[in-house]
């Protein structure tokens, strides 16, 4: 600014000299802004990529599970030695459908069941689970007795680990928990076209189970449905007409203002406190059952409620006063300018807040644990008042399991919960475009 | 005003109705997260095996907590048995007895081995009690007087062990198993280096003389696992030079990724853990609720199923997995001890 050349002096020199009003300095800070701000965001997407990268790379073979498919002879001497189904249909459920499965792959190898050591390495290439896959398929068609059929059977957890690679085979036999023999046979099957993997429908629709290949996310889904539920049907109306009061009806005084503080706290409340409450309360106050989705819904509806009202309550201020100022003055009503105008335009903002509450409620296991939901459930619950445990708890348990196997599954679960989050988040998003509307 | 009291009246009506109008036809189980794996095998097995009952619940959260759930009365929203990796203590008993808790039913299910392993690129470890306690020790004796532990790398200790700096992942307090590693390896340590007797010397009250044994160095060589042993082997896994503590069964599942160590020079197997030559086990339990049987359905038969040698035998699925059944003898008092209706 020292050399700014007086009008006085005439004509500037053919060199002008331009005003120095910090253009450089001003775009070089701009730029550095944005750097920074590119900076931010990778680092972030580079985190999120880890995160998948770990998850998916790991979990992606758990969708997948390695089956034997062969010829299983319904022998009646091993089912049904004294023919005697039809006076006592019990025998059917109690019969000893594992020798079936074991003999079928025996005499597929080669191995005679008479030598005790080889047949009992054949049945540990066999799943558990055999005798209720075979129970069933009896079960519901008892004439299959006598008669072979190609059934496919899963293979037991360890060879579905050695065979996607995930066990060490390169240590001594002593060391694993599938031997050299039962790797023979396992090349062998493969070679044949017998052993192979297919799509693991078993991970979607099994409940729990202390074998690998046989568990599932089944009563952890309906368990988290039914809790979803819940926190929908209670803490969306609960938490909107707490808002709608407190934001159009409620005085503004020393009172309300101490709840809004304590809104706000409750927000922040780390979530086992929540799971406290519900014990006591719910579990040893009004008696309801242990384990069950429907308390595990009312915890996390408390949990949820907070931030609803919060999200609903910034909904109900983002709509312009004017509106209200119009219908009022066209001579609605406080109720019908409320009902009528204010909530359909917060609507998107309510919804939103809803379903980012009700994701959050999804992911939760620290208040469910109190409750007794982290827990082995293998039966499907009929009602919300049935046992039941949640998609996150389901990873939790898998996540503490010894068997290589429960590793995949582990971020296979991981991966549905993803997908359901997705899905909500990306439901959010379509409500909020469809609705929204901007001043 | 009103109304807004009246519907939540009529909420709270049906939340209680709700609660007594179910009920409970399943077994409930809680407790030790050591036993969990054996209790999920045998409900699901018992869900099996026994069409017209439902799979028992079986929750985890470790031995106390489980306890804790079930000296809380006796009803339908308590647990009915708790799973335990040591015995019930005096304390609880007492708890359990003052809320109607009265008849508890003991069964030791077999035992756990605890092993000490390492990740599997080390040569061939030979661990004695007296190398824990020198490696984790608080304090040591040196020249009659407790100074802090100076030993820095496992080599100054014992040859075979990992060479590099001591790193020891241990149970966290909570754990069960941390109480048998104090009393079964720190405090025989103590005892073999000499130091329990110059402890005496200096400290006169024994029972501080006692925690001082077992007190564990707290400059980050020793840290504690809170969490199960798919912790112990993430942390093995980032430090080659760390010795992790861990379950028999656990180690069976991942023995490719790791080196176990031989205790006094005895490889831990099932077979010399039942006839106690292996130092380091303990016995597994469970407790009943006395109250319970033939009330909810499927308890008696649980237990009953549960004790019988199909699931406790050897050549079991329980042994497959990696519990250390217990003698025939004591198998077959237990059976009898149960169908008696022996409490304690």
């Amino acid at each position: 600014m020292t050399d700014v050349v007086s009008p006085a002096a005439g004509i500037p020199k053919a060199k002008s000299v331009r005003r120095d009003i910090g253009i450089k300095r001003r775009y070089a800070a701009e730029r550095r802004f944005r750097a920074y701000g590119i900076a931010a965001l990778s680092f972030g997407i580079i985190f999120l990529m880890l995160l998948l990268w770990s998850v998916v790379s790991k979990g992606y073979t758990a969708f997948q599970q390695t089956m034997i498919t062969m010829p299983v002879e319904f022998s009646q001497q091993i089912i049904d030695p004294q023919n005697e189904r039809a006076t006592n249909p019990q025998k059917l459920m109690t019969a000893n459908y594992p020798v079936v499965a074991r003999n079928a792959l025996a005499k597929l190898l080669n191995v005679s069941v008479d030598d005790r050591v080889a047949a009992r390495a054949v049945s540990q290439m066999l799943s558990d689970g055999v005798r209720v896959q075979l129970r069933d398929l009896v079960v519901a068609n008892p004439a299959i007795i006598g008669t072979t059929q190609t059934v496919r059977l899963l293979a037991s957890g360890d060879i579905d680990s050695a065979y996607k690679g995930q066990i060490d085979l390169n240590v001594g036999q002593e060391n694993r928990k599938i031997n050299d023999q039962q790797l023979g046979w396992m090349t062998q099957l493969s070679d044949s076209g017998a052993l192979a993997k297919h799509f693991n429908s078993g991970i979607f629709v099994n409940g729990a189970s202390s074998r690998p290949e046989a568990a599932g996310v089944g009563v952890a889904l309906i368990g988290s449905f039914y809790m979803m539920l819940i926190v929908l049907v209670l803490a969306l109306p609960i938490g909107v007409a707490a808002s709608i009061y407190l934001e159009e009806f409620a005085p503004k005084n020393k009172f309300t203002d101490l709840i809004e503080v304590n809104i706000n706290n409750l927000a922040a409340v780390p979530s086992i406190v929540y799971g406290l409450l519900g014990l006591a309360v719910f579990v040893n106050f009004m008696g309801l059952p242990r384990s069950a989705s429907f308390v595990g819904g009312l915890v996390l509806t408390l949990m949820t409620l907070p931030t609803i009202i919060i999200a609903t309550r910034a909904a109900l201020k983002a709509v312009p006063p004017s509106i209200r100022a119009a219908a009022l003055g066209l001579g609605a009503s406080k109720m019908q300018t409320i009902f009528h105008h204010v909530l359909p335009l917060a609507m998107p903002g309510i919804l939103t807040g809803t379903i980012i509450g009700l994701a959050h409620a999804l992911g939760e296991t620290a208040p469910l644990l109190l409750i007794g939901m982290v827990a082995f459930v293998a039966n499907y619950p009929t009602t919300p008042l049935d046992p039941s445990t949640a998609l996150p708890v389901q990873i939790y348990m898998w996540a503490n399991e010894a068997e290589r196997a429960f590793v995949e599954r582990t971020s296979g679960a991981i991966i549905i919960l993803l997908l359901f989050l997705i899905l909500m988040n990306v439901g959010a998003i379509l409500l909020r475009r469809r609705f929204e509307r901007r001043w | 005003m009103k109304k807004y009291l009246g519907s939540c009246a009529v909420a709270a009506i049906l939340l209680a109705t709700a609660g007594v109008a179910t009920a409970r036809d399943q077994v409930q189980v809680a407790g030790s997260s050591t036993v969990l794996p054996y209790a999920k095998i045998v409900a699901e097995a018992f869900g099996e095996a026994f069409p017209k009952f439902k799979t028992p619940i079986v929750e985890s959260g470790g031995s106390g907590a489980g306890l804790k759930e079930f000296c809380k009365g006796v009803g339908e929203a308590t647990i009915d048995i708790a799973n335990s990796s040591r015995p019930i203590n005096k304390s609880e008993l007492e708890a359990c007895k003052a809320a109607g808790v009265t008849d508890v039913q003991e069964i030791r299910i077999g035992y756990d081995g605890i092993v000490f392993a390492a990740a599997s690129s080390n040569g061939d470890m030979k661990i004695e009690p007296k190398d824990f306690y020198k490696a984790l020790a608080a304090e040591v004796v040196v020249d009659g007087k407790l100074v802090a532990n100076p030993y820095k790398n496992w080599s100054e200790i014992n040859p075979t062990l990992p060479k590099g700096p001591i790193a020891a992942y241990i149970p966290g307090t909570k754990h069960g198993t941390r109480e048998v590693f104090e009393e079964k390896v720190l405090s025989e340590g103590c005892k073999e280096v000499g130091a329990a007797e110059a402890i005496k010397k200096l400290v006169p009250d024994a029972k501080q003389a006692t925690a001082k044994c077992v007190a564990v160095r707290k400059d980050g060589v020793a840290v504690d696992i809170d969490g199960d042993y798919t912790e112990t082997l993430a942390r093995i896994a980032a430090n080659k030079t760390g010795v992790g503590v861990f379950g028999l069964a656990f180690y069976e599942n991942n023995a490719d990724k790791l080196k176990v160590a031989t205790v006094n020079g005895i490889k831990p197997t099932a077979a010399v853990i039942a006839d106690g030559t292996y130092p380091v086990s303990r016995p597994l339990f469970f407790y009943v609720k006395k109250a319970h049987l033939g009330v909810v359905p499927g308890l008696k038969e649980y237990v009953e199923f549960f004790t019988s040698d199909d699931m406790i035998g050897p050549d079991s699925p329980l042994v497959e997995y990696g519990l250390v059944a217990a003698p025939e003898a004591q198998r077959v008092q237990l059976r009898k001890d149960f169908a008696a209706g022996k409490t304690m």
